[in-house]
């Protein structure tokens, strides 16, 4: 599915956050998002990723849908991982499952995805686990399982590694290279670290003043 | 002395030989306050949720007035249920003047401000990052507000059992609008006044000493639940 970004502006208590964003995404890329704090990176991608509404502009979706008439099953083609994960009190399992069982997957289906998507993520020992036990590395990682276990068509990434140890930013590293081989999945993702996004990217995207740019 | 430790002894004799009398009144309690806790909770968990999740223009106003309501005068309640339900009454119809019906809306109407308040607290203390999570994830409205109740379930819990100990130990209310009749409307509460008015002190002990288990039992759960939810939020 692809992505057009039509002008998209957005102000916070008279600031503006996203003055006129455009840009296109293809299918079952990796882009990565930069540019200074406060800059709109998140905005712009909670926006995208339908948590947000716009002031003015639109998302287009390839298949005629669009963000100002998000229906359920668009919404459930995209995911965004946070830049906090917020697990639920529960077992990494079930946290896995959410989004499974909101769609009403019958439980074997749920019992394979979710162990694939956790196998995925390398926490697949830690399956029946609480959830809040899980250090910060491994809970970004359950929240990047948690969200590849629908299956999305877009994933949207906020700062996957901006809290995460060293070990834990290399595993997500990898995994984001794993979905750029795949191809399977059109990745969004925001970063500082300018060498990370060539590492990880197809393209490397920067906000400023507003809007965004290729760099 | 001799009277207290006479009436004592008598009261844990009624206990172990599970007197009848004795545990009739007890069931009825049990069964008053249980159905006041279920219909409390019917209505004041929504309540709860829909203060604590939607925000609409009116809402301090009904979050202020909920807490007052926490702290209702069970007479008062008593009083104003007497004058609805008595035959001259606008509900007098129903027939439910001194009735265990009668008993189960008194002690409902004062669960249901404590179950709502408390759901309320419960359910704001959710970090709302909880609420982006599921809708990150594809969930409904109504999938979302599932989402933050489970995991307030605690706070919730605690909120059920708070409401429970509160009616279990309420004398004034279901005194007025039950009317304490031998085998049909008297609960443990309303016995202990009448029988130590009557100085039969055997009875009104052996319930006291029920009353307070069962208060112990209702806090310890909450303690544990407390404990419980502790844990896993830290």
């Amino acid at each position: 599915m692809r992505l057009i970004a039509r002008h998209i502006r957005k102000d916070y208590g008279g600031r503006t956050v996203l003055k006129d964003c455009s840009y296109e995404f293809d299918a079952h890329a990796v882009y990565a998002l930069m540019g200074p704090n406060g800059c709109g990176k998140s905005t712009f991608l909670r926006i995208c990723s339908l948590l947000e509404r716009p002031d003015s502009g639109d998302a287009l979706f390839s298949d005629g849908a669009t963000m100002l008439l998000p229906d359920l099953s668009l919404r459930r083609r995209i995911t965004l991982v946070l830049a906090r994960t917020g697990v639920f009190n529960t077992t990494v399992y079930r946290n896995a499952a959410y989004g499974l069982s909101i769609r009403g997957a019958g439980k074997a289906e749920i019992a394979r995805k979710v162990k694939e998507a956790l196998n995925f993520v390398g926490l697949g020992h830690k399956i029946d686990q609480h959830a809040r036990t899980l250090s910060s590395g491994e809970t970004q990682r359950l929240g990047i399982a948690r969200a590849l276990a629908v299956e999305p068509e877009i994933l949207f990434l906020d700062e996957p590694t901006a809290s995460v140890d060293q070990e834990n930013t290399e595993i997500i590293e990898s995994l984001i290279m794993k979905m750029r081989t795949d191809g399977k999945t059109m990745v969004i993702m925001t970063t500082h670290d300018r060498d990370q996004a060539d590492r990880l990217a197809d393209q490397v995207l920067v906000i400023r003043d507003g809007s965004i740019t290729r760099h | 002395m001799d009277l207290f430790l006479q009436a004592i002894s008598h009261a844990f004799s009624l206990i172990v030989h599970l007197d009848p009398v004795l545990t009739g009144i007890i069931v009825l309690s049990l069964k008053v306050s249980g159905y006041a806790l279920i219909i409390a909770t019917v209505l004041g968990l929504p309540a709860g949720a829909f203060l604590g999740l939607k925000r609409f223009p009116a809402r301090d106003l009904a979050i202020s007035t909920i807490n007052t309501f926490m702290g209702l005068p069970p007479v008062v309640v008593g009083l104003f249920l007497y004058l609805l339900l008595s035959r001259k009454g606008p509900l007098g119809f129903m027939g439910l003047l001194y009735s265990p019906s009668a008993m189960i809306i008194a002690q409902t109407v004062l669960a249901v401000p404590i179950v709502t308040a408390l759901c309320h607290s419960a359910i704001m203390s959710v970090d709302p990052i909880i609420r982006q999570a599921a809708r990150t994830l594809g969930a409904t409205d109504t999938q979302e507000t599932l989402a933050v109740i489970r995991e307030a379930r605690y706070g919730i819990l605690s909120a059920l059992l708070a409401a429970f100990g509160r009616v279990m130990a309420e004398v004034g209310a279901i005194l007025i609008v039950g009317g304490n009749i031998a085998g049909y409307t008297r609960v443990m509460t309303t016995t202990i006044a009448l029988e130590t008015d009557k100085g039969n002190f055997e009875l009104a002990l052996a319930l006291g000493i029920i009353l307070l288990a069962i208060s112990f039992l209702v806090n310890a759960a909450l303690h544990f639940v407390r404990k419980k939810g502790m844990v896993h939020t830290s």
